[in-house]
């Protein structure tokens, strides 16, 4: 994998020792809960919410009052979420005006509509990937974001 | 019967419920996210799981048994229900509520009540067999053996 990622230049390999931040959106638990430990096998730290609201809140998007606004470095959204759906989560995310807009925001549905899945990439979502998540998929997903980095 | 026998009896049980479509290659995902640090995982999230379902199997039926059915309360718990038994490998009571969910858009409510008898019945039946599937399992942990890996040629 270390080969598929670019050359090994410097800024590539320092960015594979950070540990990747995930905030881990989806309103269903079972969902939530693998997702969590996808990402955990894969060496990230997570943090899930179960919706829309939450997700801002922890982006400090929320409430100014808030105290447990965190840094993260990829946000994980399920599409179809009841109140804010993913594509409004990254609607929001993408239209801020500090560095939070130039998180990656990967859009997870189980339904393969490509209206759904050109909205949600033209809008800025970093890719589109289809539930239910495999191990593979975010093995595929990190090298990709690494890439991109360096 | 000994351990080896066990570990037989365990392995075609598994290779059974594939044969017969109750599961599919995303119980093997969820076998692969279980180690050492985490032995309980496939029985925590099927857990979970059977929680989840039972609450909304419930929430269902009461939704169908009103004298105007409320097709925007109904279709959210068959697509929940669909993704969680997608996310875990229940392959027959996903396909189940596919059928179900496009019932649900044409606002047929007797089809609806067959679909849901048809879901109820598929998730009786993986909840069944997973539960052996674990009591299985416990045994051979019991006996101080290995649960051995599922091998299926996928």
């Amino acid at each position: 994998m270390k080969n598929g990622c670019g050359s090994g230049s410097e800024s590539c390999l320092s960015s594979m020792e950070e540990e990747l931040h995930v905030l881990a959106v989806d309103d269903n638990l079972i969902d939530r809960k693998l997702l969590e430990r996808i990402l955990k096998i894969s060496s990230c730290k997570v943090t899930t919410a179960e919706n829309g609201l939450r997700a801002l809140e922890y982006l400090g998007l929320g409430d100014p009052q808030q105290t447990n606004v965190m840094k993260v470095n990829l946000i994980i959204t399920d599409y179809c979420m009841p109140g804010m759906t993913g594509f409004e989560l990254l609607k929001k995310v993408k239209q801020e005006s500090s560095n939070l807009k130039e998180v990656p925001v990967v859009i997870l549905s189980s339904e393969n509509i490509p209206t759904r899945i050109n909205k949600c990439l033209a809008s800025g979502a970093q890719m589109f990937m289809q539930k239910p998540l495999k191990l593979s998929d975010v093995e595929k997903l990190k090298c990709h974001l690494l890439n991109c980095r360096s | 019967m000994d351990l080896v026998q066990m570990q037989k009896s365990l392995q075609d049980y598994t290779k059974s419920l594939f044969l017969e479509g109750i599961l599919d290659s995303q119980f093997l995902q969820l076998q692969q996210l279980q180690d050492e640090s985490n032995p309980d995982f496939v029985s925590q999230v099927v857990t979970l799981f059977f929680q989840d379902s039972d609450r909304i199997l419930n929430d269902l039926s009461l939704s169908l048994d009103q004298q105007v059915v409320d097709f925007k309360k109904v279709d959210p718990h068959v697509h929940q229900l669909k993704g969680s038994s997608s996310s875990i490998g229940a392959q027959r009571v996903k396909n189940a509520c596919v059928v179900f969910r496009s019932f649900c858009e044409q606002q047929n409510v007797e089809a609806c009540h067959r679909c849901l008898q048809q879901v109820k019945q598929e998730y009786y039946l993986v909840k069944n067999r997973l539960e052996t599937l674990f009591k299985l399992e416990q045994q051979i942990v019991a006996s101080g053996g290995m649960i051995p890996p599922v091998e299926l040629g996928f």
